[in-house]
């Protein structure tokens, strides 16, 4: 019934507006208690007490781009995941079909999983999901005491 | 009840006309990221409303969730001028609102002539993800495998164009 | 009718979970926690929350005022629209879309717009950097959040969280064989754990720590906290943020981590019902699950629910107290090499399974 899972979505909607309205109410109460006051040192952009150099508007690494392109994909996947796992074991179709159904509706999906897979494994081999591993840089740090003294007092916390 | 729909479908249809129009003329490219989150959220309302819930869901899934983020992230990874907000001009402004509105002209012209009821069906609409399901795994199982095919293809294309700028580095 | 539960709820349990929170870790790390205000301390979050209500609202300057105003509605209506589908207790069930738990996992994803219009609005580096942070963390792991749901979707073949929540109770009419091995007999009317998805379906154990592990992620909690690293980030995407508009980013943070735990207790825990089975003439699990329709079943239901809830929250907090924070690097190979692949393999594992039944 069309009319029946309208009126269920009516109650998510009942939540929206009562989420915002809530929101808004919210800030309406800080606004009318809270002081303002504001000065250039409290409204400049915080940067651990240095003043900031440019904007924070500025050119992004790739790997995010890759990222969010192969969530997309998996994204669309899923999408034709979730109607498949309804009715996969329908006990309807089951019996229609002598049990065939299942078995179908799984020979087909995981076809289609291992051909999405195959996407992921190509990423995977050609090195799109590694990230850079930040490595230690820098001097070594020499210390004056001789390593065998932290093992030596190991040994007595023990 | 059918009020009511009435009344949310003409509210989803102008929000989602308002903030296209706003996604077009706003400079601000972030700003018009966030016109085209109200307009796909509400072109998602009107789905609900014509029993397509699953189809909204997806538009939500996809769209909003996905596409959307993909957006931002590729405009954040074009930024070419430190220090600047995203900002964009119009071009051909006089061009393409004489197509626009010589399209809505041949349009509301068609609307007019067509006989509506003609069209329309009293069939009930049956729960969308099961039917969907069903369709899916039977009558257009070739469809369906051919789609993940192309959804293999389309991440190799994309990881590979994305990927020479990782190469090069 | 749970839209009356839900925004009180969220609220009283935002107060006591941060004091537990702190509480929590103060037990963790030998330490007293709050002492001062109240009791034991117990009134340290209502005072906090009466003095972020009257902090000043500062915008930065250098901010674009209109998206650092408008992140904070997104962020928190995003989750908390997510409450709109969950049922409470047999007689009280969110909305009863067919689409209910695909509805969620869709909406609630939207708050990830929120965060990138956060640290963008801000114009700070850290909020910029930890918005694109979590943004690409949450991003990644809901693909192994939504495979291990979809496990689940395998043997309730619904969509319909309160359906879910009555196929493991004493009322239903599915089926449910001890351990989910058909050979060992049928179960369905001891109730109880017996008919938890987790136990008729013994293959959810892993499905369910992968769930877990991806809702942490999901909810920006450590050990997946990169994102609002304090010692690195400062706060991330929330960097900026002070007073009411603050608050509100953290009652969404809370809100997540009481989304997913109460989704996790609907999908593997046997949602309202109650823990205890029947035993012969012993019908603890009819006596501890009321009756429909009357306020008994109201009770138990919303009791049983939100302690298993409340439960998993309590295991997030320990976990944060536990693990250090993971690095970039490793947070992506977790998503993509591991949790991906192996959520995968147990969804066509589980598939299999539901199949011998028939």
């Amino acid at each position: 019934m069309i009319h029946g899972e309208v009126s269920e979505f009516g109650i998510i909607l009942l939540f929206l507006i009562g989420g915002i309205f809530f929101v808004a109410f919210g800030l309406l109460t800080a606004r009318l208690i809270r002081p303002k006051r504001p000065n250039i040192e409290k409204l400049t952009t915080y940067e651990s007490g240095e003043d900031p150099l440019g904007t924070a508007w500025s050119q992004f690494n790739t790997r995010f781009y890759i990222i969010a392109l192969v969530f997309i994909l998996f994204e669309v996947e899923l999408v034709f995941l979730f109607p498949w796992a309804t009715v996969y074991a329908d006990q309807e179709l089951m019996e229609l079909t002598g049990g065939k159904w299942g078995m179908i509706a799984l020979v087909e999906m995981v076809a289609f999983v291992i051909i999405l897979a195959l996407g992921l494994v190509y990423l995977w081999v050609k090195g799109f999901l590694n990230w850079e591993r930040p490595m230690p840089t820098g001097k070594q740090y020499y210390s004056p005491i001789p390593k065998i003294a932290y093992s030596k007092f190991i040994k007595r916390r023990k | 009840m059918s009020d009511m729909i009435t009344i949310a479908f003409y509210l989803f249809a102008g929000l989602s006309i308002i903030s296209g129009i706003f996604m077009i003329f706003t400079k601000n490219i972030l700003y018009a990221a966030f016109a085209l989150m109200f307009c796909f959220l509400s072109l998602a309302g009107i789905y609900v409303l014509l029993g397509a819930d699953f189809v909204a869901i997806t538009q939500l899934l996809v769209y909003v969730g996905g596409v959307l983020v993909l957006l931002i992230f590729g405009v954040m990874l074009t930024v070419r001028v430190e220090g600047k907000s995203l900002q964009t001009g119009s071009h051909l402004k006089w061009g393409g609102a004489l197509i626009g509105i010589l399209w809505i002209g041949i349009l509301v012209q068609l609307i007019l002539q067509v006989d509506w009821t003609a069209v329309m069906t009293d069939q009930p609409i049956e729960a969308s993800v099961n039917s969907i399901g069903k369709l899916l795994l039977s009558k257009y199982v070739i469809v369906f495998e051919l789609a993940g095919l192309l959804l293999l293809i389309g991440l190799v294309g994309a990881a590979y164009i994305a990927g020479a700028k990782i190469r090069t580095k | 009718m749970t839209f009356l539960f839900y925004l009180p709820l969220i609220l009283v349990y935002a107060v006591f979970a941060i004091y537990a929170e702190r509480k929590i870790a103060a037990f963790i790390q030998d330490r007293l926690g709050p002492m001062e205000v109240g009791r034991y301390g117990l009134l340290q979050t209502v005072a906090d929350l009466l003095k972020l209500l009257q902090k000043e609202d500062i915008i930065p300057a250098a901010a674009d005022r209109f998206m650092f105003r408008v992140a904070p509605f997104l962020i928190f209506v995003s989750i908390f629209v997510g409450f709109s589908v969950l049922p409470v207790s047999a007689s009280m069930a969110g909305s009863g879309a067919s689409t209910g738990l695909y509805f969620l996992l869709a909406f609630v994803s939207l708050d990830v717009l929120g965060m990138l219009f956060a640290g963008w609005g801000s114009n700070n580096k850290y909020a910029l950097y930890g918005a694109m942070r979590s943004v690409a963390q949450i991003v990644s792991y809901e693909i192994p959040l939504s495979l291990s749901v979809l496990s689940v979707i395998v043997l309730s073949q619904s969509l319909d969280l309160q359906e879910i929540s009555f196929q493991q109770s004493i009322w239903s009419d599915q089926k449910s064989y001890l351990l989910g091995i058909s050979a060992l007999g049928e179960v369905s009317s001891w109730g109880g754990f017996f008919t938890w998805n987790i136990i008729r379906l013994p293959i959810l154990v892993p499905v369910f720590v992968i769930y877990f592990i991806a809702s942490l992620a999901e909810s920006n909690r450590a050990p997946f906290d990169l994102a609002e690293a304090e010692s690195e980030l400062i706060g991330g995407f929330h960097t900026e943020y002070s007073g009411f508009r603050w608050a509100l980013i953290m009652l969404a943070e809370y809100g997540m981590m009481l989304l997913v735990s109460i989704l996790a207790a609907i999908l593997f825990l046997g949602s309202w019902n109650s823990p205890l089975p029947n035993i012969g003439t012993v019908k603890l699990a009819e006596w501890t699950n009321g009756s429909i329709g009357t306020w008994t079943s109201y009770a138990w239901g919303s009791f049983w629910l939100l302690s298993k809830a409340f439960l998993l929250i309590f295991v997030q907090m320990w976990v944060r107290w536990t693990y250090p924070r993971l690095r970039v690097d490793q947070l992506m190979n977790l998503c993509w090499k591991y949790l991906t692949p192996a959520a995968l393999l147990l969804l066509l594992l589980s598939a299999v399974w539901v199949l011998s039944w028939v």
